[in-house]
């Protein structure tokens, strides 16, 4: 049993949802709508075969001159032009226009293959891309020697042995204007370009791949200065590696609470509390002690900008400009509202995997229900956090739970190990902050309250006072009680209450 | 037409000696002997032993009739066997003369 061979595009991601390329030697379909990637698609196939696997490739362009061509993917980086000199790649522009050519009696496309052919021996090329094709049935009447024509150009490509893509447009109710998916049935990958509520996400989806498995989900990817990164960030599988080391919060009275030991390296944590009540103190608390262990931190900011999140962090004494200056700690900040969520999530993706670090913190999450409905939220938010679980990333998200947004909180909770839940506590006329820990997976850790203090030197928590009555004290009240409770009795009820005022 | 002073240059392209090449050429000697005696001339180009030529001209159906000159280049597709289409096309007669 031979199982089929295949040819390794080189365009990340791409070759993991194929499992492992396109069909070698035979034609594979890109269709999709204007502006959906086909050709930058097709031309980064060719490229990265030149590139990468040393197989030349010839792009004949039905739309676009080769001039053209060169100059909208130099700011990606593809230098065509040397490509060529090196004949590595040769562009070949087929020029069609209807005004110019007349037709009597029979012909056929023989020169079309002579053109490609004569290019395919010039450089030995392994791969071919014609963009696009349907541009013939513009510039020519008869349709009946055009589908015959193609249909022998089809298999004169397979009997090349040349990989092959082809790309068109889409047409109504079919895949593409002509139906060339009549004609190229091994493989057909389909790509779309939506928007939803104002914001674009690109995706892509092998429609057939016959005589293989492959991924049939849509996958969002992104075109960027590198090229198209498809993001095969759908598998959820519950087989990732479990680390027992444990990480210190960057708190240590919240460690504490921990069992003295933080949270699981790998794990998830959700902070979640109202507004101002100091969750991204705790996430740069976290990001600070990361970085002092020599550990890379990044941090997704949807709030704030960098500058702000590092001046407001240096008023509670945490320098992170130092860990940004040593390359330990990278800070990206974007609105919610620029991309989808798919982008989003492919993006980030693509961030973490270049930075390679150990924590990944966002800030806050909430943000994301402006883009997508709760439900999508939440299948991302599910994805991002088996995708950097699976890494051995830990993960900390914050999240703002306020009683008029929905509860994103409550529904990210089951799939975090940890949750943290900061709340203000209001009572005689002043707002003070109580710190509890929800859940925490798989460790001993404190179900009291705290009272959390942010101070110029940091955060700290503090074993809430209780009175004789077993009334909770924070705030004021716990001072006012407690030292009233010291003239009495020279002492507090509280052991480490005291312990801590003599530090 | 003012063509008593013009010089017509034709390229016909092939691709070996299939009917439909043949067919081309019979009939655009036909023509040219009948309404351009003297004043043209014709190259024909086979593209199986000169498949470099055929990225210059534009070319991707055979057999193709190509008018370099006069200016503007026009071209024909097919095995020529409409007289009237060859003529108007190349403009060698107006569509008002037709």
């Amino acid at each position: 049993m031979q199982l089929l061979s295949k040819t390794k595009t080189g365009i990340n991601g791409l070759d993991e949802i194929t499992m492992g390329g396109l069909p070698r030697g035979r034609p594979t379909l890109i269709c999709g709508g204007p502006g959906c990637g086909k050709t930058l698609m097709a031309l980064e196939f060719i490229v990265k075969g030149a590139t990468l696997y040393n197989e030349p490739g010839v792009f004949m362009a039905f739309e676009e001159k080769a001039e053209e061509l060169a100059t909208n993917v130099a700011s990606l980086g593809f230098d065509l032009d040397k490509l060529q000199r090196n004949k590595k790649l040769r562009i070949d522009y087929v020029h069609i226009d209807r005004t110019e050519v007349e037709e009597t009696g029979e012909y056929d496309l023989n020169g079309l293959f002579i053109r490609l052919d004569h290019a395919i021996k010039n450089i030995g090329a392994k791969r071919v891309v014609l963009d696009t094709i349907e541009n013939l049935f513009a510039g020519l009447t008869n349709q009946a020697v055009l589908r015959a024509e193609l249909r022998r150009l089809f298999q004169w490509l397979k009997d090349k042995g040349v990989t092959s893509i082809i790309t068109g447009e889409k047409g109504q109710g079919t895949l593409t204007r002509h139906s060339l998916e009549e004609y190229v049935s091994d493989c057909v990958i389909f790509l779309d370009h939506r928007i939803v509520s104002q914001v674009s996400t690109r995706r892509l989806k092998i429609i057939k791949y016959r005589g293989s498995l492959h991924g049939t989900n849509e996958y969002p990817f992104l075109i960027d200065e590198e090229g198209i990164t498809i993001l095969p960030v759908t598998s959820l599988k519950l087989d990732k590696n479990v680390s027992t080391k444990r990480i210190s919060t960057g708190v240590p009275s919240l460690d504490d609470m921990f069992g003295g030991k933080g949270f699981y390296k790998g794990s998830s944590i959700l902070v979640s509390g109202s507004a101002g009540t100091g969750k991204t103190s705790i996430a740069g608390s976290f990001a600070n002690e990361t970085c002092m262990r020599k550990e890379k931190c990044m941090f997704f900011a949807f709030e704030e900008s960098p500058q702000q999140i590092l001046r407001n962090m240096k008023s509670i004494g945490l320098d992170l400009t130092k860990h940004v200056k040593k390359g330990l700690l990278e800070f990206h900040s974007f609105r919610p509202g620029l991309y989808g969520l798919e982008m989003h999530l492919a993006r980030m993706y693509k961030l973490v995997k270049k930075f390679k670090p150990e924590v990944v913190i966002l800030d806050p999450i909430t943000n994301f229900v402006s883009v997508g409905l709760l439900a999508e939220v939440n299948s991302m938010l599910l994805r991002l956090i088996d995708g950097f679980q699976s890494e051995g990333i830990t993960l900390m998200l914050t999240a703002l739970n306020s009683g008029t947004t929905e509860h994103i909180d409550e529904n990210v909770s089951s799939l975090v190990d940890t949750w943290i839940l900061v709340r203000d506590i209001e009572r005689d006329g002043e707002r003070n902050r109580g710190i509890y820990i929800m859940k925490s997976r798989g460790m001993k850790h404190s179900n009291q309250v705290r009272e959390f203090i942010i101070g110029s030197k940091g955060l700290d928590l503090i074993e809430v006072f209780r009175d004789d009555n077993d009334e909770v004290l924070i705030g004021s009240a716990r001072k006012a009680r407690q030292k009233e409770k010291m003239a009495q009795t020279g002492q507090n009820g509280n052991g480490q209450f005291k312990a801590r005022i003599k530090k | 037409m003012a063509k008593q002073e013009k010089k017509w240059e034709l390229r016909l392209y092939v691709a070996g000696k299939t009917p439909k090449s043949v067919a081309a050429l019979n009939n655009l000697k036909k023509y040219c002997e009948t309404h351009l005696k003297g004043q043209y001339r014709i190259e024909v180009i086979d593209l199986l032993k000169k498949p470099q030529l055929a990225e210059g001209d534009q070319i991707f159906a055979i057999p193709t009739l190509v008018r370099k000159v006069p200016e503007p280049i026009r071209k024909i597709i097919g095995d020529l066997s409409n007289e009237e289409k060859v003529l108007v096309g190349l403009n060698i007669r107006s569509l008002n003369e037709v």
